[in-house]
């Protein structure tokens, strides 16, 4: 068997040893790059210093390097990037589809359209944006779950109404950057773009309310959704809720999804490559809900690592590199795909 | 084991089936429907207790429909399913998942999963989040794959299998449920004779040597003749006849429920009745029944 048991007064709980060194693995990977993380800018400091600094034994500069500039930042890319691929691990096993993530079927599109129009028709504030980001991510999951749903929600059905949500919004998107005033468009295109710069403990706290509540009711539902997997009807069979499942674990994941792209803007692919890997690290089947997590966060905090150092002086967003990465991850993706008859 | 609980009913005066014990499983006077699409109005049936009943009838005839509403996956628009006299819908899910097991007709083996964890997440109804695998799960795993013959297939993964492996290791981790009623929506589908044979003898056994309550929709009158011990007979959304193999199946019943003029003989193997279907000159003299405006519906 692949799998261990620990128990104790009569609970027990089941998990694959593999699939748990992965979560560990990625854990501390996750930690060590967001040391260097907090290491590197104009002020660079080694690790050493940074977790002494952390301790509190750093020189006021230091001090104020990290916990005010670099330490908000850093842990807006740990949440934001488990939020994206915990979303994106709960839409690919809810699709049966790993194209069936956020990122693909329209709900970052539609976050972007949210944030869009308040910054260009109302020029609002970076909360107002935000706050528009999260609405437009629920309406445009709202919309879609309706036009994806007969009688329950089908994998084939919520990709291909997504794909076409998320190209209709696109073109909402460039109407909006047309219509805008040039500092609003400027605005508007580096929000578009995703970002960590800046990003502040303004962030972080909302981030960090909305993941202590759906991370814990995500992983909670996690072995239902295992179930679900296997068709409707086992899960039936087997005692699932499955509907109230599905939609408890959807509403969660596009929260998730559009309350990270509030803080960080529509960071592309990382909803969509997370899970896979994460899959192929922990070799487990099921939606390896934990796993997927942390490989999002240790994903994001890689590509800020390469944004921030690996062009010299010059700094890119972070969403460039994901892009660029998750763009390679989709092309094999869809070759090997085609290669198994699956598309 | 579970099966040989006698639940305590309340009979209702007003049914037709309060004059007869009642039975764990039942549908009283449902109409079936898929949204708009009736499929049978004011249809009642009984499981009997510990019988191996076979649902049979045409394409279409609704046999589907009634697994599906006796397994809770279809509410009925009128009507009600009983389950130890409480109507199931009512109840609690894992609670029916102790109760009545489904093999579905189209399930999907994730990708990787070994047979050993496929038939461990039988146990998914008996467990909860901080109890998630005692030893009795372990026990009961194992003696499920032993007794449908994968336990020596325990570290392979599903999609490695035969259709027949495939379809015992379903039949596994539904055994792994551990519920005294086990529901089989054509479990005999796309596989090929000696693994339907197979299948069904492997049920045949399990209805025998467990005292377990199973209730099987078949394509095959005769396959459903031989192993049924309580046949159900439906069309058009009716139960026609319903009763022991050697009573129900007749040339007449036959030509009535599948409109196909037949013969039925003894069979010699069993003893059981035999639907030998009548030559093509001999159905060809007479306009064949179930194209006669009286059997359509």
């Amino acid at each position: 068997m692949t799998t261990k048991t620990l128990r104790g007064g009569g609970l027990s709980v089941r998990y694959a040893p593999r699939a748990a060194l992965v979560v560990l693995g990625l854990l501390l990977a996750a930690l060590a790059l967001s040391v260097v993380l907090v290491g590197s800018g104009d002020f660079p400091m080694t690790p050493a210093e940074v977790l002494d600094t952390l301790l509190g034994n750093g020189t006021p500069v230091q001090e104020f390097a990290v916990t005010e500039l670099r330490l908000p930042r850093v842990l807006v890319a740990l949440l934001v990037g488990a939020a994206l691929a915990l979303g994106g691990a709960v839409f690919q096993s809810i699709s049966r589809n790993p194209l069936g993530s956020p990122d693909v079927i329209g709900f970052g599109q539609g976050a972007s359209v949210g944030a869009l129009t308040v910054i260009v028709l109302f020029q609002g504030s970076a909360v107002a944006t935000a706050l528009g980001a999260v609405g437009g991510g629920v309406l445009t999951g709202v919309v879609i779950y309706l036009l994806a749903w007969k009688r329950g929600v089908h994998g084939y059905r919520l990709v291909l109404v997504g794909i076409g949500a998320a190209a209709m919004l696109t073109s909402v998107i460039h109407y909006l950057i047309t219509k805008a005033s040039l500092v609003d468009a400027t605005r508007a295109t580096l929000w578009m773009t995703g970002s960590l710069e800046g990003r502040d403990w303004t962030q972080f706290w909302p981030l960090l309310a909305v993941s202590c509540v759906l991370v814990p009711l995500v992983l909670g539902h996690g072995r239902a959704l295992r179930m679900l997997e296997m068709g409707d009807d086992a899960a039936y069979a087997l005692g699932v809720k499955v509907e109230r499942t599905r939609i408890v674990l959807m509403a969660s994941a596009v929260l998730l999804v559009a309350v990270a792209t509030s803080a960080a803007g529509p960071i592309v692919f990382v909803s969509l490559s997370a899970p896979q890997l994460a899959r192929r690290l922990t070799r487990a089947p099921g939606p390896n809900l934990a796993a997927s997590a942390v490989m999002g966060s240790a994903l994001l905090l890689g590509a800020d690592w390469i944004a921030t150092n690996a062009f010299g002086d010059r700094r890119l967003p972070v969403g460039v590199v994901t892009g660029v990465l998750g763009g390679c991850y989709l092309l094999w993706l869809l070759v090997s795909e085609r290669r198994a008859g699956r598309i | 084991m579970t099966a040989t609980d006698t639940p305590t009913h309340q009979d209702n005066g007003s049914t037709p089936m309060s004059e007869r014990q009642r039975q764990r499983l039942g549908a009283e006077s449902v109409t079936l429907a898929y949204e708009q699409r009736v499929i049978a109005r004011d249809l009642s049936v009984e499981i009997p207790d510990h019988s191996f009943t076979v649902i049979v009838g045409p394409n279409a005839c609704g046999k589907s429909t009634l697994l599906r509403a006796l397994s809770r996956m279809l509410k009925p628009a009128e009507g009600r399913v009983l389950l130890d006299g409480q109507s199931i819908h009512s109840m609690p899910a894992k609670k029916v998942a102790r109760t009545l097991g489904l093999l579905p007709q189209s399930s999907v083996a994730p990708d990787g999963i070994t047979v050993a964890d496929l038939v461990a997440r039988g146990r998914y109804p008996h467990q909860g989040l901080l109890r998630q695998w005692s030893p009795e799960d372990e026990r009961i795993v194992q003696e499920s794959m032993e007794s449908t013959g994968v336990a020596e297939l325990a570290d392979r993964f599903v999609d490695e299998l035969s259709g027949g492996q495939r379809q015992r290791v379903w039949i596994a981790m539904a055994l792994a449920q551990q519920t005294p009623l086990l529901l089989l929506d054509e479990p005999t589908t796309y596989l090929d004779i000696q693994h339907q044979i197979d299948v069904l003898d492997l049920c045949a056994e399990l209805h025998e040597t467990q005292g377990r309550t199973l209730v099987a929709v078949l394509h095959d009158l005769n396959h459903a003749a031989r192993y049924a011990t309580h046949l159900i007979a439906v069309r058009g959304g009716e139960v026609v006849a319903e009763g022991p193999p050697s009573e129900v199946v007749t040339a007449d019943l036959v030509e009535r429920v599948f409109g196909l003029r037949c013969q039925v003989i003894d069979d010699p193997e069993t003893g059981t009745p035999l639907v030998v279907p009548a030559g093509r000159q001999a159905r060809a003299r007479r306009p064949a029944p179930g194209r006669t405006p009286a059997l359509q519906k």
